[in-house]
Formats: C-alpha cells, sequence, structure tokens
C-alpha cells in the first residue's frame, strides 16, 4: 500500500504552483522556460498518480506525449531565447518593450 | 505505515525542497543543477508509483537533454543581473500570495472528495505491456508526436540559423 491519491494530487497542485510562482515572478526569460518545464512535469506527475488509480495506461500515454511536447518547446523556446538575445542583447523580458522590427 | 508510504515522503519532500530552491536561484546555473536533483527523485517517484518505463525516460528527456540543454545555452548567452531588490518583492508577493490560496482552494477540494483517503495499491506496468497498449490504442497520437517534434526541430534550425546573407553579399 503507498499512500492516499489525495497526497499524490497534492504534491502534483505543489509543484505545479511553484512553476507558476517561478514564471509568473522571475523576469529572466531562461527561468521563466525552466517555470514552464516544472509545471509540465507535475502534470505528468497527476497523471501517473491517476493511471495508479484507476489501474489504466491511458495516463501514462499521455505521459509520453507531455515528454514529447516538452522535448519540442524547450528546443524551440530556447532557440527563441538565443534569436532574440542576437536581437536585442538582453534575456530579461522587461527589457523587450519596443516594437522596433 | 508502510515502507512505501515512507518513501514517498521522503522522495516528495526532496523534490518540494530542490524544486524550491532551484526557483529562488540567482543564477541561473545554480538553479538547473538543482533542477537535476528534483527530476531525478521524480523520476524515483514515477518507479514507485508503477511506471518503470516512464522513470527512464524522465531521467533520459527530462535530466539528460532538456537541462543539458539549458546549461549549454546559459554558458552561449550572456545573462545579466541587474535586478534590484526592491522591485522583487513586489513581483514575488502577488505570485506567492496567489499560488498559497490556490494551494489552500485545491487542497480542500481534494480531500472532499470521497475515497481520496484510502491508500492505493502498488502497481507495475512493465514496458511491454506499456509499448503494446500505446501502439494499439494511440498509434495516431504518436505519429502527431514524432511530427511535432519534427517541427520542433526544424522551427530551432530555423531561428538558430545565421544571418549569412549580409556576409555574402560583402564577400566578392
Amino acid at each position: 500500500m503507498i499512500v492516499p491519491y489525495g497526497d499524490m494530487l497534492l504534491l502534483a497542485i505543489i509543484l505545479f504552483l511553484l512553476g507558476a510562482v517561478c514564471s509568473i515572478s522571475r523576469r529572466n526569460l531562461l527561468m521563466i522556460l525552466i517555470g514552464v518545464e516544472i509545471m509540465l512535469n507535475a502534470a505528468g506527475l497527476a497523471f501517473i498518480a491517476a493511471s495508479l488509480k484507476w489501474r489504466l495506461l491511458d495516463g501514462q500515454t499521455f505521459v509520453l506525449f507531455i515528454f514529447a511536447v516538452a522535448a519540442s518547446e524547450v528546443a524551440v523556446g530556447l532557440a527563441l531565447i538565443v534569436y532574440s538575445q542576437r536581437r536585442t542583447g538582453s534575456v530579461n523580458a522587461d527589457q523587450y518593450n519596443q516594437m522596433k522590427g | 505505515m508502510t515502507l512505501y508510504a515512507v518513501i514517498f515522503y521522503v522522495l516528495a519532500a526532496i523534490v518540494v525542497l530542490s524544486t524550491l530552491l532551484a526557483i529562488i536561484q540567482r543564477q541561473v546555473v545554480n538553479a538547473v543543477v538543482c533542477l537535476i536533483i528534483s527530476f531525478i527523485a521524480t523520476a524515483l517517484l514515477f518507479y514507485l508509483l508503477g511506471a518503470p518505463f516512464l522513470a527512464a525516460l524522465e531521467v533520459i528527456i527530462y535530466a539528460g537533454a532538456i537541462m543539458v540543454l539549458f546549461l549549454f545555452i546559459v554558458m552561449t548567452v550572456k545573462v545579466e543581473s541587474d535586478e534590484d531588490a526592491k522591485a522583487e518583492i513586489y513581483r514575488w508577493l502577488p505570485a506567492v500570495v496567489l499560488a498559497i490560496i490556490s494551494f489552500i482552494v485545491g487542497g480542500v477540494l481534494i480531500f472532499e472528495i470521497p475515497g481520496s483517503k484510502i491508500s492505493l495499491n502498488t502497481g507495475m506496468a512493465s514496458p511491454a505491456t506499456f509499448g503494446q497498449f500505446v501502439f494499439e490504442t494511440y498509434w495516431f497520437p504518436v505519429e502527431i508526436a514524432s511530427f511535432l517534434l519534427l517541427i520542433g526541430l526544424v522551427g530551432a534550425l530555423y531561428l538558430g540559423r545565421r544571418e549569412s546573407r549580409k556576409e555574402s553579399e560583402d564577400r566578392p
């Protein structure tokens, strides 16, 4: 016997909120992307706990797709960060205050 | 409290603490190293909750590929630290208050659901069973996911290319 389902969901909520706080309150673009990664990981944890509760493999399959989405998201996101750092010379989100082409 | 419960709570404490350490670091490199610990503990949690294949994937993809990619980008990009402490308090406070409120509401909501206090039995889905299930039931989303990865690859290549047109114009 492991712990109740509620405890697993509570852990997933804590992780998700930590990621959300990170990506809301930091101004560094890299830290914002790290917050998104933490949130995706927390969603995967909730899916796997649900998969264990209902004895269905669908939840684990969803986590597989979350991994694919996270990998492609971080590849494109980091390329965007490098691109905008090359354009503006900064990775601070507050510095992007002009829409010059 | 069984041994599995003790393992779960220890791993949960490690995950929450290292994630908390990661999001309050000022340097991105320290945050990435803390997150690697967090992801490895999450992989152990996945194994405890009956997903050994996904635990291996978590170590390979999250702790391996994604975090190493972050480390390379941190080395490439110049990160300036010009945040003053006073403005930082005003930025952290609303987010933390909202997070605490959502945590309380979510906790009340979870423990109001009947049956949320019954301990779950252990289970284990072997990688062979999991793979057979995925490719029998979800073969079309797998194709879409591979297409998404291809698009991500092309997009990253397009965004990361050098501006070579001006250089070739300058050259005779």
